[in-house]
């Protein structure tokens, strides 16, 4: 007390209203109560035997209590579990705070604090001995050592560096799909090909490359594993039928179509969400990740949200059985945007004669 | 009385009177209208009752006969409902969307206001019109029966077709301008069946050809088979995802942590007594 | 009780039976000495003080959970065909990583709990932090000497959030693959090198067999490892140092009142560890988080309504819908800033600007004091209403994160809400720090009037000439004295842009700029009552109709009824 009154004084001159010290210290009830105190006693170790018990009660669910049994429509063995687990644990946090509220001392006591920083003496004795050692080694004196040495170090980089080369290739083959000419569309998980009659006007199909789906005789698709999961990511599509009318197709795109079937890429350019949330009286398509709205009517252009570039369209035609098929791959690089897609988007024009997209 | 007498003159007093009448009309309509005609097929008369249903109830938005009204701006005031078929009737009268009791972006899920009789006297009516997909026969509907095998397949169809709009557990989602895809809780097989095939509002139409009737009892019975499984982690939150825990997180796992904060750092009740021996301690 | 007889622990038979072991270690590692120090170490209660402990605690409980999960988990992005017991999903083909999720879910007794315990107290990490990063901020705790930890706080902010989201993204399941396909899109649109670091991370095209082991390394070893000594470093400086405390009667600047850490504190914080696991078993008991079952597994061309991140993402993912799509091409690359923006800047500016913070605050203030008594958050409004600007916009960038949940929720037109946030973004943090600095100086205002004219006392009176008047009573010294315990504000001079000879200074516009940002920090801003206030007031209060002193020290204000109350 003395320590702090002393402290207290320092600060007193500017102070508006002097500090007037800690004040005395108030006791609990159960301080001044022994009777009390051992109905907080008896509490508190009641909490502890109940945690007991839970923890039992924990291993009695374990073994009794199938995963499928329910209760509230919960699984009852997870609650159960959880409830005696964490009951368990609860009861004996709050019973150890208890004591510690109630039955340990509880007067406050006082420290004094240092300054952060070391006394100027250590300072000066530090600075003796950095300097005693920056000269015994001669650092100052032999550049050549030094600056050798750190080169050397420097140079270290370099495998370290080099090392970590085989993470993954170099960026490749961002441009192109699986898709191209002649092949067929057809409609996911089942693999049934389309035809134009199939669909009604309103109708979307969530659709694929045929390769993705076993030929006729064969067990395996020719793509599979991650390999398809990194092919779907790209090629997946959306065929929807709308009134002829209603399309306002760019003049390249006159042709893209059949009937009012359109053809557009489910990756959508932002950062590549599937999308396929169409209305099919707007002809609005939204992503469901962060909202960019495409007009399928009007060449899959962006109407509101973050993406930038417009869904890639995939022309359409049909084969000498009446399905529906890709004219060729995607003339529009497909997927969320990258470094070297305008570059890349310009070699695409130039295999495809396209002038200028 | 006088206060009604000054009111009489209120511009809205005609209104009032006239949708008075139609309450009372509409009361005594149901009081005595035809119920429970046996008939299963839909003969003649259930088309003509269906017209008459139709003029009364519908026409006003649809056309007298159901050729759809054209707002002069060029849009849809009520759309045509030729060649619709019986599917899309039973479906949007039968899950109380039409009629729409005003408009507004979508029509939502009410009660129905026809009875299972008068919705078919209705969907006959208008599969006489034209040609359409009619209401699904019952051994599609049947997903009771359905295989582990079909259920998961359907998993992969309702993944692939219906959770972009209608979520991963069927809870619904956010369309542009105030739309929205329903929720799936509570809808019958018969129901998910013709939203499907005819494409109801903005949803697309998934066609019998593409996506087949087998399949489509497949997504149903997985639809059935999730909304029946137990949330086994405890209170599921509406199945919407991390929005939910987030807020779960914030306000019941902080808060009660802070709570409990405030309780170990609290100083309870003082005595103004000191125990015995306190003033030795000194 | 203070009558008993301890007999000391040296004499117990316990510990005679130890003397041997310890005399042992501290012959070897000479633990007396730190022991010594630190046993008693005193620490400062109040209820904001633990909301770090929640933290270090949840921490601790997403090691003991994760432990358990690692011995079913496996990070293996290879395909197998599932047949466990969760029916709806048999005979799908999966990676081993979605299936062995499953496999704890539905086949493991008591996996269930774990991973849900595990996944709400992830949540709770970051959430207590960030509670615990606010509170050190309001109440200017970061002050010198306390930077570095700050800075290593932020550091572990950001560590737990990265940490998060790897765990986020292991278990495979459509949700989780969304969102690696929302940070490969993100990666991309790194300028220049995105399509490298794209490849490199994935180990080739997205999403590759590689990113779910690497993930997972990152998961349980390397991010862990770092976070654990960044909270060991957190602790040492935070002993070092000594807590803050609150100014009061005895508490000054120079001293530390509390409690010792053996025992009271020890028991305190220790009980709160069983607290905080026993809370998030309760809550994994009751509540369901992240039913990957339900989402099936991750299928690049398949994807679910409400797709979020974990609520730590929010921010990141509001600000990603709130852009608008821009994107351009020059030197023959594409820009994407529409993804690049907010994606990678409104993180990094966040951090960027509280890692900075503590140092421009200094630089404004030139305050070089060692501060180890907190301020109240009125006492310091700039502080409070940037602190406070700062937490709406990142309030604004959370709910545009479930803009599709909120327009579903209450019907609202989804374009229309992203509209109202876009605005928002830019004027609600603007709206706010003008209002919270208005408030704080009103309760400044308050203070300086409770102090000099007391509090009101609801007892009214009438003169003998008819009027009335409330009572005013003096507060407790040592309220009055906690009240004005803070610090003096600097004199406010306009900066010395010319030398004494009237050559311009090098520095001027420099002090200049520092100059109009003290004006900034500083305006408006009440200093505590000087001396002669105080004894003006004093007289007055002693003058005024003859009391306040008559109405004695128990006096403690009127109850609703009118019946005077005492302390």
């Amino acid at each position: 007390m003395s320590e702090l009154e002393k402290h207290g004084s320092d600060a007193q001159v500017a102070e508006p209203i002097a500090d007037p010290g800690l004040p005395e210290h108030a006791y609990r009830v159960t301080d001044v109560d022994e009777a009390q105190a051992r109905r907080t006693e008896r509490q508190i170790s009641l909490m502890f035997g109940i945690a007991a018990v839970l923890a039992l009660g924990f291993a009695v669910a374990y073994f009794t209590i199938d995963f499928d049994e329910t209760f509230l429509g919960w699984s009852a063995q997870n609650f159960a579990l959880g409830a005696t687990f964490g009951g368990s644990l609860l009861l004996i946090g709050i019973g150890i705070i208890q004591w510690a509220k109630k039955i340990m001392q509880d007067h406050e006591m006082v420290e004094l604090r240092h300054p952060a920083k070391s006394s100027d003496d250590d300072r000066t004795a530090v600075l003796a001995d950095l300097n005693a050692g920056i000269k015994e080694s001669q650092i100052g004196r032999r550049p050549l050592i030094r600056n050798s040495l750190l080169g050397a170090v420097g140079m270290l980089a370099i495998p370290g560096v080099v090392l970590l080369r085989d993470l993954g290739p170099l960026p490749h083959g961002q441009a192109h799909t699986v898709w191209k000419k002649g092949m067929r569309v057809v409609n996911d998980i089942s693999g049934l090909p389309i035809r134009p009659a199939d669909l009604e006007v309103g109708q979307l199909v969530n659709a694929e490359p045929a390769v993705f789906f076993p030929a006729e005789g064969e067990d395996e698709a020719e793509i599979h594993g991650h390999e398809l999961l990194a092919a779907k990511s790209k090629a997946a599509v959306i065929v929807v039928r709308m009134r002829p009318d209603d399309i306002t197709p760019d003049a390249e795109k006159a042709n893209w179509g059949i009937d009012g079937i359109l053809c557009y890429s489910k990756i959508c350019t932002h950062v590549g969400c599937p999308i396929s949330l169409w209305e099919q009286q707007t002809h609005h398509l939204l992503c469901p990740c962060h909202q960019s709205t495409f007009d399928l009517a009007d060449n899959g252009k962006v109407i509101f949200g973050p993406a930038h570039r417009p869904l890639p369209q995939l022309p359409l035609g049909l084969d000498s059985e009446g399905y529906i098929i890709a004219m060729s791959d995607f003339l529009d690089i497909v997927a969320p945007s990258y470094p070297e897609l305008a570059r890349d988007q310009k070699k695409l024009d130039e295999e495809n004669n396209r002038g200028g997209a | 009385m006088r206060t009604l007498s000054t009111r009489r003159r209120h511009p809205l007093a005609n209104v009032l009177v006239i949708l008075g009448a139609l309450a009372v009309a509409a009361v005594l309509y149901m009081a005595f209208a035809p119920k429970g005609a046996t008939a299963e097929t839909s003969s003649l008369d259930d088309i003509e009752a269906g017209r008459d249903l139709f003029v009364i109830g519908c026409a006003s938005c649809h056309g007298q006969n159901a050729e759809g009204i054209t707002t002069t701006s060029d849009g849809n005031y009520g759309p045509s409902l030729i060649g619709v078929g019986a599917a899309a009737v039973d479906f949007q009268v039968g899950t109380g969307r039409m009629p729409m009791a005003q408009t507004s972006p979508q029509a939502p899920r009410k009660t129905p206001e026809y009875t299972d009789e008068e919705t078919r006297q209705l969907a006959a009516y208008i599969a006489s019109l034209a040609p359409g997909p009619s209401v699904p026969e019952d051994e599609y509907l049947e997903y009771e029966g359905a295989s582990a095998e079909e259920i998961s397949l359907g998993g992969e169809f309702f993944r692939t077709n219906c959770t972009a709009c209608h979520n991963s557990v069927g809870a619904g989602g956010a369309l542009p301008g105030g739309r929205f895809a329903p929720t799936l809780e509570g809808v019958s097989a018969k129901h998910i069946y013709e939203a499907m095939q005819t494409g109801p509002q903005q949803m697309p139409v998934f066609s019998d050809d593409v996506i087949t009737p087998e399949d489509k009892r497949a997504v149903i019975a997985y639809i059935k088979a999730v909304q029946d499984q137990p949330n086994y982690g405890g209170f599921g939150g509406g199945g919407i995802g991390p929005v939910a825990d987030g807020v779960f997180v914030w306000i019941f796992g902080i808060g009660g942590l802070v709570g409990f904060a405030i309780w170990i750092a609290a100083h309870g009740t003082r005595s103004k007594k000191k125990p015995a021996g306190a003033g030795a301690e000194q | 009780m203070a009558t008993d007889t301890y007999t000391d622990i040296q004499d117990t038979k316990v510990g005679q039976k130890a003397a041997g072991p310890v005399g042992w270690i501290d012959d070897r590692l000479g633990v007396a000495g730190i022991a010594r120090k630190n046993m008693r170490k005193i620490f400062p209660e109040h209820w904001s003080f633990m909301l770090g402990e929640i933290a270090l605690w949840s921490f601790v409980v997403l090691l003991i959970s994760g432990t358990f999960l690692t011995l079913w988990f496996q990070p293996s992005m290879g395909e197998t065909i599932y047949d466990g017991s969760y029916e709806p999903l048999k005979g799908i083909e999966m990676s081993y990583a979605y299936a062995s999720t499953l496999d704890i879910s539905f086949d493991i007794r008591g996996g269930l709990l774990m991973r849900q315990i595990h996944h709400w107290a992830a949540a709770l990490f970051v959430a207590s932090m960030i509670v615990h990063m606010l509170r050190v901020f309001f109440t200017g705790a970061y002050r010198k000497p306390r930077e570095v930890n700050w800075l290593i706080g932020v550091g572990l902010l950001v560590l737990g959030m990265v940490e998060g989201f790897a765990g986020y993204s292991l278990p495979d399941d459509l949700l989780s693959g969304t969102g690696l396909r929302f940070v490969d899109g993100l990666i991309r649109s790194i300028p220049l090198v995105g399509s490298y670091v794209e490849f490199f991370l994935f180990g080739g095209e997205f999403p590759g067999d590689l990113i779910i082991p690497r993930l997972y390394m990152a998961h349980i070893l390397l991010i862990p490892a770092l976070i654990l000594g960044l909270i060991a470093a957190h602790m040492l400086l935070l002993v070092y140092h000594k807590h803050t405390q609150w100014p009061g009667p005895g508490r000054t600047n120079e001293n530390v009142v509390g409690y010792p850490m053996l025992p009271v504190y020890a028991a305190k914080a220790g009980g709160f560890f069983f607290v905080v696991f026993g809370f998030t078993a309760l809550f994994a008991a009751i509540i369901q988080i992240n039913p990957v079952w339900a989402y099936g597994p991750y299928n690049p061309s398949e994807v679910t309504a409400g797709s979020q991140p974990d609520w730590y993402m929010g921010f990141s993912e509001g600000l990603v819908r709130l852009m608008p799509g821009w994107e351009s091409t020059f030197f023959n690359h594409t820009w994407s800033w529409n993804v690049a923006i907010p994606g990678l800047g409104g993180l990094g500016l966040l951090f960027t600007a509280l890692a900075l913070w503590p140092f421009i605050e200094r630089w404004i203030t030139q305050d070089d004091r060692e501060h180890h008594l907190l301020e109240r958050p009125r006492d310091a409004p700039t502080r409070t209403a940037l602190g406070v600007a700062g937490m709406t916009a990142y309030g604004v960038g959370w709910a545009a994160g479930g803009n599709d949940i909120i327009a579903t929720h209450f019907h609202m037109d989804i374009f229309m809400l992203t509209w109202i946030f876009r605005i928002g973004f830019f004027v609600f943090p603007v709206v706010a720090f003008l209002i919270t600095r208005r408030i704080c100086i009103g309760l400044q205002h308050r203070d300086h009037d409770t102090v000099l004219h007391g509090y009101e006392t609801g007892v009214i009176e009438r003169s003998p000439s008819g009027g009335y008047s409330e009572r005013h009573a003096p507060l407790p010294v040592a309220d009055q004295y906690t009240l004005t315990a803070r610090q003096r504000l600097p004199e406010l001079e306009a900066a010395e842009t010319v030398d004494s000879n009237g050559v311009a200074a090098p520095a001027g516009r420099k002090d200049k700029l520092r100059a109009r940002l003290r004006h900034f920090y500083y305006q408006g801003v009440l200093d505590k009552p000087t001396v002669e206030e105080v004894h003006h007031a004093e007289e007055h209060l002693g003058d005024f109709q003859g009391h306040p002193n008559q109405i004695g020290d128990d006096f403690g204000g009127v109850s609703d009824a009118g019946v005077p109350k005492s302390h």
